[in-house]
């Protein structure tokens, strides 16, 4: 299939525009409920980052599917300030509760739920990139 | 996300139904800190909960650290995706699921 590409203020309630474009473009592939869900919660993650520590007025993300493997890959593009979260230590997630933080968690998530993600500073641009196999 | 509140005496339940997220969760934050007066114990119901992203868990732990101080926190009928969010960030042992 061809890539889709859909842009959006960099505004945390946009995130849902983001989901719903998200899930119609995969709906006819018949992805697996639980690949599904990952892909929510890493755009949700990936998205409000973006808009929380990026300083972009707009997020681009190119969505594409290689049907032969079924590897979905998902590229969010903003002019913001260089920003790689893949250089965030991950969290203790070890520790007891009052010694617990939440900062790094969502990426973390993300890293454990995708098959893969990538960034990359290009153009004075941030390429961010998930890739899930949806079923 | 829809909250069910049904308050007990000292007990509260919350019903959560939908998607917990960066949205959502600053809503269920209110809920908690607008009910903790002479609470003891805080129930939340995952039963119809789509999923939780790491905004969610925020909400969550910053509610049983409240708990913890007046009394107990408990989360039932957590889904195997939920499940899943749970164990990665290690707060299967931080919160009670029963």
């Amino acid at each position: 299939m061809a890539a889709k590409e859909i842009t959006v203020d960099a505004a945390l309630e946009k995130g849902e525009e983001l989901t719903a474009f998200v899930e119609s473009m995969l709906e006819p592939y018949d992805p697996s409920p639980k690949a599904t869900i990952q892909v929510d919660v890493a755009i949700d993650e990936v998205f409000s980052n973006i808009v929380m520590y990026s300083g972009a007025k707009t997020v681009t993300v190119v969505a594409n599917l290689d049907e032969p493997t079924s590897v979905f890959s998902l590229t969010f593009i903003d002019k913001g300030n260089p920003y790689n979260p893949l250089e965030k230590e991950d969290p203790d997630v070890s520790l007891p509760v009052e010694e617990r933080e939440i900062g790094g968690l969502g990426i973390f998530l993300v890293k454990k739920t995708m098959d893969d993600v990538h960034y990359e500073r290009k153009a004075d641009q941030n390429y961010f990139t998930i890739y899930k196999k949806i079923k | 996300m829809k909250i069910e509140q049904t308050r007990d005496n000292s007990t509260l339940t919350l019903a959560l139904e939908g998607r917990l997220d960066t949205i959502t969760a600053p809503e269920l934050e209110q809920v908690v800190n607008a009910n903790l007066e002479g609470l003891t114990a805080l129930i939340f119901d995952f039963a119809k909960l789509e999923y939780v992203s790491s905004a969610g868990l925020r909400v969550l732990l910053s509610a049983q650290k409240k708990m913890n101080k007046q009394g107990k926190m408990e989360v039932k009928n957590v889904c195997a995706e939920i499940m899943e969010v749970l164990d990665i960030t290690g707060f299967s042992d931080i919160l009670t699921i029963v």
